[in-house]
């Protein structure tokens, strides 16, 4: 059934190209994808976020819970803003890259239709961090009107934008580093332990992750301030909060971007590796 | 290996031109693969899985489009478009893949064992297609454990049993490297050792070789072969008891090269 080797070159019909154009199609997918899922996207994502500003910004100032505030410090919801925007962006990463790639990988072997593009395997996990990286970002424009305006009379959160350019960077980079930990967890993880990692490190991540405090008033507890830090999700609610309530005690914003950049690039080549080794052998 | 998925010890492989292992992306431009399980896109509908493809290679929307909607005319899919591929059978979901493969063109498509594990009918109406994209010109690699499909499909076949090619060739050569075309056996009520030459005296047998009382003649061809040495034992005073003719298989070749012992 073979024809000598010697046959003279068939043009095919692709174009011979860079990667733009066949990581574009990979992203068209996803978002053909998420257009199709879009209202359980919406659904997943404002969940969260929905009944915590209701519980605690309107339930809890409601029945006489003080939470966050009480020493004159900002009110809780003004805490939980910038918290609840970031715990949206890491959700994605984990939902929109890492469980599907556990399955791509498992059972549907799925992957391999991805990886017949005409690309170097690294820029199909490049594809997958772009896409992942969208959707957190749509993500948090779902989230940011819930949790600005779901809260008791009076218990408004104090949120001001001042620095758009501080905020456009922290959002981009929050995704993108969220994407690449979802890609570092795709390719680490079997899907049946997928449970587990939401056990051993999502929850831990966002309890500890400075969401529902800011990391300053960690102070009473300086080896859990300090220990936090290998945390990359307190990063990511530092700088949204550094960006958003900049009047709330906050991280340096130097230090914060620069852990950022630090984290999204380690993560991204690290997550980047992983992924090649397991579609080559 | 040549469809750029496992990195190979040693040595160079090219298609088309292009060596696989040093430019693997460029590679894939022009191979098209039929995996063996289903990886079909989960999340798209059977167009899109076919109309997507054609963008990773760099269609334009309006020709991945056109292209998509004529590979599945041509299998038989038109109706099934807009369905999930969660919904198609084993052998339409086969089908899809191999449009998939097709898509962009490829000098050469791979099939990894399309046949192992489906029924009949299916198997039947993939030869078909698999005939049909060969006479149409397209290259196929597909690999096999069944010999009679090597046989029945494919011009050129490599047996390779270890990560070693042990025998390549037409199935027509592989078959007479056997050393004849056809085994003769033929069962004795006596000791049939005395007539042992004057068979390999015959002009159309290539080889003869007795065990017990019955002799295995490897014959170039078998007219009247069978009768001759019925005459030749009758004239010695001995008495058939059993005979048989069967032309050598593509199984038999493979079994020859390869040994009889368990593969684990």
């Amino acid at each position: 059934m073979t024809q000598t080797a010697a046959t003279a070159i068939r043009t095919p019909t692709s174009r011979p190209g860079g990667l733009l154009q066949p990581i574009l199609a990979l992203l068209l997918r996803d978002v053909r994808v998420l257009r199709r899922g879009f209202r359980q996207f919406v659904v997943r994502t404002i969940m969260q976020p929905l009944l915590f500003c209701f519980v605690f910004a309107y339930v809890f100032p409601k029945i006489g819970q003080d939470v966050g505030g009480g020493r004159g410090g900002p009110n809780f919801a003004t805490v939980l803003v910038p918290g609840l925007i970031a715990v949206a962006i890491i959700f994605q990463g984990i939902q929109s890259v890492a469980i599907p790639l556990t399955a791509e990988f498992g059972y549907t072997k799925e992957i391999e239709d991805r990886v017949l593009a005409p690309l170097p395997i690294w820029a199909v996990g490049l594809g997958k961090i772009i896409a992942g990286a969208l959707q957190a970002v749509v993500a948090a424009a779902v989230v940011f009107p819930i949790v600005l305006l779901v809260h008791a009379k009076g218990q408004a959160p104090d949120v001001s934008i001042g620095n758009v350019p501080l905020f456009v960077v922290v959002l981009l980079l929050a995704s993108v580093m969220s994407a690449s930990l979802g890609l570092l967890i795709g390719t680490s993880f079997k899907p049946q332990q997928v449970p587990l990692v939401f056990s051993i490190l999502v929850l831990p991540m966002t309890l500890l992750g400075c969401i529902y405090y800011p990391w300053a008033f960690l102070t009473p507890i300086p080896w859990l301030k300090y220990a936090v830090l290998i945390n990359p999700l307190v990063y990511m609610s530092e700088g949204m909060r550094a960006s958003m309530t900049p009047d709330v005690g906050h991280m340096s914003t130097a230090m914060v971007l620069l852990a950022m950049v630090g984290i999204s690039i380690g993560m991204a080549l690290l997550a980047l590796r992983k992924f090649r080794e397991r579609v080559v052998s | 290996m040549l469809t750029t998925r496992v990195i190979p010890t040693d040595g160079q492989a090219f298609i088309a031109g292009i060596d696989v292992v040093r430019d693997p992306a460029r590679a894939k431009r022009y191979i098209g693969v039929v995996p063996q399980t289903n990886t079909l896109d989960r999340s798209l509908t059977v167009l899109e899985n076919l109309e997507f493809h054609g963008r990773y290679f760099g269609m334009r929307k309006v020709e991945a489009a056109a292209r998509a909607a004529d590979l599945l005319a041509q299998f038989r899919l038109s109706d099934r478009a807009a369905a999930m591929p969660s919904e198609l059978s084993g052998g339409m979901a086969q089908r899809l893949m191999i449009a998939r493969a097709l898509v962009h063109r490829p000098e050469i498509i791979f099939l990894d064992e399309p046949t192992s594990g489906i029924d009949p009918q299916t198997r039947l109406a993939l030869w078909e297609i698999l005939r049909d994209l060969h006479a149409a010109g397209q290259t196929i690699l597909l690999t096999t454990h069944y010999m009679e499909e090597a046989d029945a499909l494919c011009e050129r076949i490599a047996i390779i049993d270890n990560g070693a090619v042990l025998a390549e060739g037409t199935p027509a050569e592989l078959k007479t490297r056997l050393g004849a075309a056809t085994v003769v056996s033929i069962t004795f009520a006596e000791d049939p050792a005395q007539l042992l030459d004057h068979v390999g005296a015959l002009e159309s047998v290539a080889r003869v070789e007795q065990k017990d009382r019955t002799i295995r003649i490897h014959a170039n061809s078998v007219d009247g072969q069978l009768a001759e040495v019925i005459a030749l034992a009758a004239r010695h005073d001995l008495h058939v008891t059993d005979a048989s003719s069967q032309p050598p298989t593509l199984e038999a070749v493979f079994l020859s090269l390869t040994g009889r012992d368990l593969r684990e």
